[in-house]
């Protein structure tokens, strides 16, 4: 059997179901994400890290998804967009971006919503500028980034 | 004429709840059934021949179905050239689906493989041998032109692509009398659009039917149907190119490229469904480029200055072919038409080249040759102003085409109808106390602080009419469509030819048809990008949504409106004059008071129909239509103002407030436009101080990577302030004008003047962008 052939068996929960699955060693995350499990709301914009669309959570932190190999996450919590919707827990985020137009395409939008989520579990009053840095790993061509940084500020200030 | 809401209100979009819950559709989100995947073999050289294609080993390694050369489809897919009848002097060679014989740019495709999974098509994509050999390669304009340069097209016989002069006036007596000429060389380096969303599609032809659909991140689903018809000689009734949602565009997905051709020829081989999706490096290798032009400019001024003549000549390239269908020529073809056109002068020469030469293919991205013209007329203003002792103001002010000056025709050759560059100017000053930042420069420099501040005034070329490329000879329609169909239940769907990559012209639409129907928005429903479903129409390039599409929904709905006041006048015995619509109940015109609902009228119109004579117009699906006649361009203009500090150590800019004063005409949604010019200025700025392509001296790639390509991310952007003047056209009854690329026009010549306005005490100036440290550094001679 080729490298490109092997295959692993892993376990692991995604948006609280349990998953078991046989994938390739060399197959990342995200890809096993979409391709496998059609979570399609997590994208790939660069696989090698630097965009950030593809960002999930493992084990309640944000990760890159084209940057860890499905079977590094054996054994695993994962969180992605769909997950993180359906429960509610970003639904204050998701109405101010909506109210602010802070996207447009929708790209890296469900991985920019979680890393604010991320931030303001972390810092629930950041300044502007605070949000503008924790947010500086994800690219988004549409907006210029002010609407983004604005809906972020709106739930912080609301303290939701 | 006036307008009811919800034209004008700042509504947030319909579609973003989808996207905003993780529920969009991109294409590389869709599998279908007995999909193969589609991976490329590239060429490693910018100019190579194709000696000889082994396909032996990588035919035979997992999950491969078929491994094809440019012989396998030639059979499958014509050729073509990206030619403007327009510009008969444009030479265009012809251009194959993938190479045939010689490979003319790092990265062009030739040899597809094609696999159960993209993975495995990779894999023996490296396994596909190709014997080289390596021819010399030509890498700048320049040296292209050089009589001893090798051919890229032997057929030319030489390099030069494409030239064009327009003149006006008598320039050289206008540089004789003046007072003061200022010349400058400017250089504007390479960049593109970096959707974030990559190109791709799925091809899925049906033998049986002989049909061909095709889901695809593209920008012009109608277009992209012709295309696929003609070259894959298919009929064109049989093609159907849907858009679903798409991850960003930026004039990067509106071209024919080859690979995506390949993944439809390949389908029609193979009888199956076949999807590529480009990876971040293909993108930067084989999507479409921009800019990369040199400029030589000039302006002359009296002594009090008035600006009396402007002579410009553009040198750029156009990569190793014309792209089509559009043709390469326009980036320049717009500098030389645009620049110097805010201010009054009587003497124009401008002169463009363009040659071929072994890169990737330029063309159209957001805001085609408008930055360049930009940023070179600023920069020249900008440094009459200080020769003369003038301030950036008042040069301005004093050299302005005024509002009576309108209508003109700008030496360059574009009707201008109303624009509002004073207005401009003075809002702008509103919000910027230009004296006060002076005071504050002089004091900061104490500190060793370099504030400067820049202005750019803009004139942007919108939605373009349709004897542009209809002369030009291409099929790309100018014109929009926009078909409406009252719904039994009372509700109205809406199908543009329009489409919305997250710009929000489906919302636009969605106010206009309400506002003309006299409709809750909540009751329109707007589609868009399938051709198939929606009526033709151009898709969303060059700033067109609102004012072509806008005014297409503008008189599908009033159409409506009268159908539904008709049947609603025989029901009550009321004449349809004296009744109107409002908040999508009929009311009595006068007195307000509801009379039915829609659904009630509906519900005759769709089971009862015998109930309204037959001399009553009374259709509930209804369509209408817009072209533009006789004008080639919807002008619309603004200002941007950009502060921000340069670093004169690190050479590092960091942004301090930046203002857009914008005039498009009537604002169908202030908070879209606002954003679209926001993004837009970001995007500017990214071509102003980080963007750029590397390639050393052989014509090598060296930056392919989101890693080393920079683009601007929220950390070093600024807040930016927007501002609406309203000069609406009289050409339409919306009197809308574009607004997508107005942001990205200004950005770079604002900046530019901003970072020299900086550095005034160094008494440097910088005439290339991007504006990187290293180029700063060099320029103050710290490095």
């Amino acid at each position: 059997m080729t490298e490109a052939m092997k295959t692993a068996q892993i376990a692991f929960t995604v948006n609280g179901e349990a998953v078991e699955a046989s994938v390739p060693v060399r197959r990342n995350l995200v890809d096993f994400l979409r391709n496998d499990l059609e979570l399609t709301g997590s994208h790939v914009g660069c696989e090698h890290g630097v965009c950030g669309a593809c960002t999930v959570l493992v084990d309640g932190a944000i990760m890159r998804g084209c940057l860890m190999l499905a079977v590094q996450a054996d054994g695993c919590e994962i969180e992605t967009i769909e997950g993180a919707d359906e429960s509610g827990r970003i639904a204050a985020l998701q109405t101010a971006f909506h109210r602010r137009n802070a996207l447009q395409c929708g790209f890296c939008t469900p991985a920019m919503l979680l890393t604010a989520a991320a931030l303001l579990e972390q810092n629930g009053t950041p300044t502007r500028d605070e949000v503008r840095d924790y947010l500086s790993g994800n690219f988004c061509r549409c907006t210029g980034y002010q609407a983004i940084v604005d809906a972020v500020m709106d739930v912080a200030e609301a303290g939701v | 004429m006036n307008f009811q809401a919800p034209i004008g209100l700042p509504l947030p979009r319909d579609r973003a709840k989808r996207l905003l819950a993780g529920r969009g559709q991109y294409v590389d989100d869709i599998q279908l059934p007995r999909m193969l995947h589609l991976a490329f073999v590239r060429s490693p050289y910018p100019h190579a021949r194709i000696q000889s294609i082994d396909v032996t080993e990588a035919a035979a390694m997992p999950g491969v179905v078929r491994v094809v050369a440019e012989k396998d489809l030639a059979d499958v897919t014509a050729s073509w050239r990206g030619k403007h009848d327009l510009f008969p002097n444009l030479k265009a060679p012809e251009h194959h689906v993938l190479a045939r014989g010689v490979a003319r740019w790092q990265g062009e495709a030739v040899a597809a493989v094609v696999a159960r999974t993209r993975a495995e098509a990779e894999d023996a994509a490296e396994q596909v041998i190709v014997d080289w050999e390596e021819l010399p390669a030509v890498v700048e304009a320049e040296d292209a032109l050089d009589a001893a340069a090798p051919l890229v097209h032997e057929e030319f016989g030489d390099n030069l692509a494409f030239s064009a002069e327009v003149t006006h006036g008598d320039t050289e007596a206008a540089f004789q009398d003046a007072h003061l000429v200022i010349e400058r060389s400017f250089r504007f380096n390479r960049h593109t659009g970096v959707s974030l969303e990559p190109r791709g599609l799925i091809a899925d032809y049906d033998p049986a039917s002989v049909s061909l659909t095709v889901h695809q991140s593209h920008q012009t689903p109608h277009q992209q149907q012709d295309l696929y018809a003609r070259l894959l000689d298919i009929p064109e009734q049989n093609v159907r190119v849907i858009c679903p949602d798409v991850g960003g565009a930026f004039g990067l997905k509106h071209h024919l490229y080859p690979d995506e051709l390949a993944a439809c020829a390949v389908s029609k081989l193979l009888g199956r469904p076949v999807k590529y999706i480009a990876d971040r490096l293909e993108s930067f290798l084989a999507d479409i480029h921009c800019r990369d032009h040199s400029v030589t400019a000039r302006m002359a001024f009296t002594t009090e200055g008035d600006i009396i003549g402007m002579e410009v000549d553009d040198l750029f390239h156009a990569g190793a072919y014309s792209q089509y269908p559009r043709s390469s020529i326009a980036e320049g073809n717009q500098i030389i038409r645009l620049c110097g056109i805010p201010y009054r002068h009587e003497h124009y020469r401008a002169a463009v080249r363009m040659a071929y030469l072994n890169k990737s293919v330029l063309g159209h991205i957001r805001s085609v040759g408008h930055p360049i013209a930009c940023a070179a007329t600023e920069q020249l203003v900008d440094l009459g102003a200080r020769q003369l002792g003038l301030d950036p103001v008042a040069i301005r002010r004093r050299a302005y085409l005024s509002d009576e000056d309108f209508p003109t025709t700008s030496p360059g050759g574009i009707a201008l109808e109303r624009l509002s560059f004073h207005g401009c100017l003075d809002r702008a000053l509103e919000r910027i106390d230009v004296e006060a930042f002076r005071r504050e420069q002089s004091q900061l420099r104490t500190q060793g602080i370099h504030r400067g501040i820049g202005f750019a005034t803009f004139v942007d070329l919108t939605a373009i009419g349709p004897e542009y490329y209809g002369e030009g000879g291409q099929h790309i329609s100018a014109q929009e469509t926009c078909l409406l169909r009252l719904e039994a239940s009372g509700g109205i769907r809406c199908y543009t030819g329009a489409t919305d990559q997250g710009q929000g012209i489906d919302t636009g639409i969605q106010q206009v048809v309400a506002g003309a129907i006299g409709t809750r928005v909540e009751d329109v429903k707007v589609n868009s990008g399938d051709s198939e479903l929606c009526p033709v129409g151009g898709g969303s390039w060059g700033s067109r949504g609102a004012a072509l599409a806008g005014e297409a929904a503008l008189r599908a709905g009033r159409e409506l409106r009268l159908n539904i006041l008709n049947i609603a006048g025989v029901l009550l015995q009321k004449s349809a004059e004296s009744l109107d619509i409002r908040e999508s109940e009929v009311v009595d015109a006068s007195s307000g008071a509801s009379q039915m609902t829609l659904a009630e009228v509906a519900e005759v119109g769709h089971f009862r129909p015998y109930m309204v004579p037959d001399d009553v117009s009374a259709d509930l699906t209804v369509t209408g239509r817009y072209a533009s006649r006789d004008r080639m361009f919807l002008p619309a203009n603004g200002l941007h103002v950009a502060i921000l500090d340069v670093d004169t150590d690190t050479g590092l800019i960091a942004f301090q407030r930046y203002l857009v004063v914008h005039d498009c005409g009537r604002v169908l949604n202030p908070l879209l436009v606002e954003e679209q010019i926001r993004g837009g200025v970001v995007q500017g700025i990214g071509g102003a101080v980080y963007e750029e392509f590397i390639y050393d001296q052989a014509g090598y790639l060296c930056n392919g990577t989101l890693a080393d390509y920079l683009v601007p991310m929220a950390a070093e952007m600024p807040d930016i302030e927007v501002e609406h003047l309203e000069t609406p056209t009289t050409t339409s009854e919306l009197g809308a004008k574009g607004a997508g690329e107005a942001g990205t026009t200004g950005a770079m010549g604002a900046v530019l003047n901003a970072v020299n306005d900086a550095l005034t005490p160094f008494d440097v100036t910088l005439s290339e962008v991007p504006l990187t440290p290293p180029r700063i550094l060099r320029a103050l001679g710290k490095i």
